[in-house]
């Protein structure tokens, strides 16, 4: 958008001293011919200004008109009749406005009933290139602010989904851990309250989380940490959880909300796919300058659906990898021995779409 | 009075535990993790009622009960599973929205005594018509309970109560109708191609014409299954024939 970038101002003023000069030099042009022709140097100066003027005129009220009705259909014919009409008008002022100055000199007067021809012909090809001109300047300008509508159309949209697929609240996980306060209360009423006080903290994090979008891996470990702990308190004995995480990678940032789903995913395949006890293993390490998480969880092959792509519940994470960094490979899926790997690579914060 | 309760989450069990002891004439006989202690408990204990979680590990609750062959009254507990509320609210049997009071806790036990229990079954087999879970057939092998993904099934044969399952790894039996697999089993992927048969569309390499009105199917299995008159021109809406 390199013409958006100069202001609306300065380009009406080029436009205005281009044209000035322009219509100068054509006026210049005309005289010296005139006075080649014969044509004394009073008349011939007169004729070649107010031809000029005139036809000046008619040209910005051609290039005006475009601006308030821009042709759809038909283009060329509005181009063609407008030119032609304009033309004519512009002849007929010009020669009543030189008639009324020099009606007593029959020798010009002859000599401008001469060239009227040559005059339509000129003024025809100016009124012409005008109209042209400006056609495609108004239409280009038209098709700029619709891609620029567009644009931001596509960006809000982007955005929207973003926020939804943040946002994605398990209902299933919120309701089970109310019920798990609710039955705390009765004999571990300590507990309970402890329990509230997590999940208040964890919702507190997915209502914060929107307006930052980039956090520390240390803060998104954190909130890991709380998550798991109310999945804890749930699943008891059932559900062991092993961190692994090098030091370096604690400082490095990430979108945020990106690696909740992802052990929420593990967990309810993990659970949910097996029976006994379960271990989610997650472990994070820097590559170049990828930071890449792995979540690994137990599954059953023989009775898990043979996997589409990357199948599970994976494919709202993709999406919104894919809207953040324009790329579809950052996800990768592994089966190892009775294991379900997830491994992601999260590119640093200047490869994003939005920085 | 004998309960059992089978929940894979503690708290959850315990919740339901704690609300029974206002009820002295009801002992909770056992406690189960998920459907295959579930099943197992049943079949000793005999109880009269079940409080049953729907979403739990490998088998769910609905899965369960029809490995049941004579199931007990049951009040489902659940806390979001928006198609199986939809399966209760059609036989109005009861349900406990987790978290539940114990006002309504006491409601459900008391609405337990006016219902009759045949309606265990109807509402199963709603409930597993209108779940998203139809990707699986839950059966029982040999008292084991075996799980096998719709992919793998290679046609079914009724016979007489029971629909015959045919996989790689053999032949298993389920008491349900042919209707009932129609119904539930992707129709893209599945084709009741006679009275007595479906056969998986995956696997079909030639259909041969038979007598007068009706055709064979080959399977890559090896298979030959017969196909009527309607299934032939089932398999040729489907299949672009």
């Amino acid at each position: 958008m390199a013409l958006n970038i100069i202001p609306r101002r300065r380009i009406k003023l080029i436009f205005f001293t281009a044209f000035f000069v322009w219509w100068s030099i054509w006026a210049l042009l005309q005289i010296m011919v005139l006075e080649d022709f014969g044509v004394s140097a009073s008349r011939a100066i007169a004729d070649g200004v107010i031809s000029n003027i005139l036809l000046a005129g008619t040209c910005l009220l051609v290039i005006n008109n475009m601006r308030y009705y821009l042709p759809k259909h038909e283009k060329y014919w509005y181009v063609l009749v407008i030119t032609f009409a304009h033309s004519l008008v512009w002849l007929l002022l010009t020669r009543v406005s030189l008639w009324a100055l020099y009606k007593s000199d029959p020798g010009y007067m002859s000599s401008l009933s001469l060239t009227s021809y040559i005059r339509y012909a000129i003024a025809f090809l100016m009124i012409g290139c005008c109209t042209v001109l400006s056609l495609l300047w108004y239409t280009q300008q038209l098709q700029e602010a619709d891609s620029q509508r567009k644009i931001d159309m596509e960006r809000l949209a982007r955005e929207a989904e973003l926020n939804k697929l943040r946002q994605q609240l398990q209902p299933h996980f919120l309701f089970n851990s109310l019920n798990s306060i609710s039955a705390l209360t009765g004999t571990q009423p300590e507990k309970a309250r402890h329990m509230i006080q997590q999940l208040s903290d964890f919702l507190r994090g997915t209502l914060k989380k929107e307006e930052q979008k980039w956090t520390t891996f240390e803060e998104e470990l954190q909130y890991l940490q709380l998550y798991l702990d109310i999945e804890k308190v749930r699943f008891g004995y059932r559900l062991q959880t092993n961190i692994d995480c090098e030091e370096d990678t604690l400082q490095m940032k990430l979108p945020s909300m990106l690696l909740q789903p992802l052990v929420e995913n593990a967990i309810k395949f993990g659970l949910y796919d097996t029976i006994g006890e379960v271990t989610i293993f997650i472990s994070a390490k820097k590559v170049n300058e990828y930071l890449e998480v792995a979540v690994q969880n137990p599954f059953d092959e023989s009775t898990s659906m043979p996997l589409k792509g990357t199948g599970f519940g994976l494919s709202s994470i993709k999406r919104r990898l894919f809207l953040l960094f324009s790329r579809y490979d950052l996800l990768q899926v592994k089966k190892e021995a009775e294991q379900f790997i997830t491994i992601i690579s999260i590119p640093p914060e200047h490869e994003s779409n939005y920085n | 009075m004998k309960v059992i309760i089978i929940d894979d989450e503690p708290l959850a069990r315990m919740m339901v535990k704690e609300y029974l002891q206002s009820y002295p004439h009801i002992s909770v006989v056992e406690e189960c993790n998920d459907g295959f202690e579930g099943i197992k408990a049943i079949q000793q204990h005999r109880p009269d009622l079940i409080f049953l979680d729907i979403q739990m590990p490998k088998i769910n609750g609905f899965e369960m009960l029809e490995l049941v062959d004579d199931p007990p009254q049951v009040i489902f507990t659940t806390a979001f599973e928006e198609y199986a509320i939809r399966a209760f609210d059609a036989h109005a049997a009861d349900y406990l929205l987790k978290p539940f009071s114990k006002e309504r806790f006491d409601k459900a036990m008391q609405k337990l005594q006016q219902q009759a229990t045949n309606t265990t079954k109807e509402i199963v087999d709603t409930a597993m018509l209108s779940t998203a879970q139809n990707n699986r057939i839950v059966v029982k092998d040999n008292g084991k309970i075996k799980i096998i993904p719709v992919a793998k099934v290679q046609y079914l044969e009724a016979a007489d109560d029971y629909v015959k399952i045919i996989t790689a790894e053999g032949t298993f039996l389920k008491k349900k109708t042919m209707q009932y697999f129609e119904d539930s089993l992707p129709p893209q992927e599945f084709i009741r191609v006679h009275r007595s048969y479906i056969i998986n569309a995956q696997l079909i390499t030639r259909i041969d014409p038979h007598e007068k009105d009706s055709h064979l199917v080959l399977l890559t299995t090896g298979a030959r299954l017969p196909v009527s008159k309607a299934g032939y021109s089932k398999l040729k809406d489907i299949l672009g024939i």
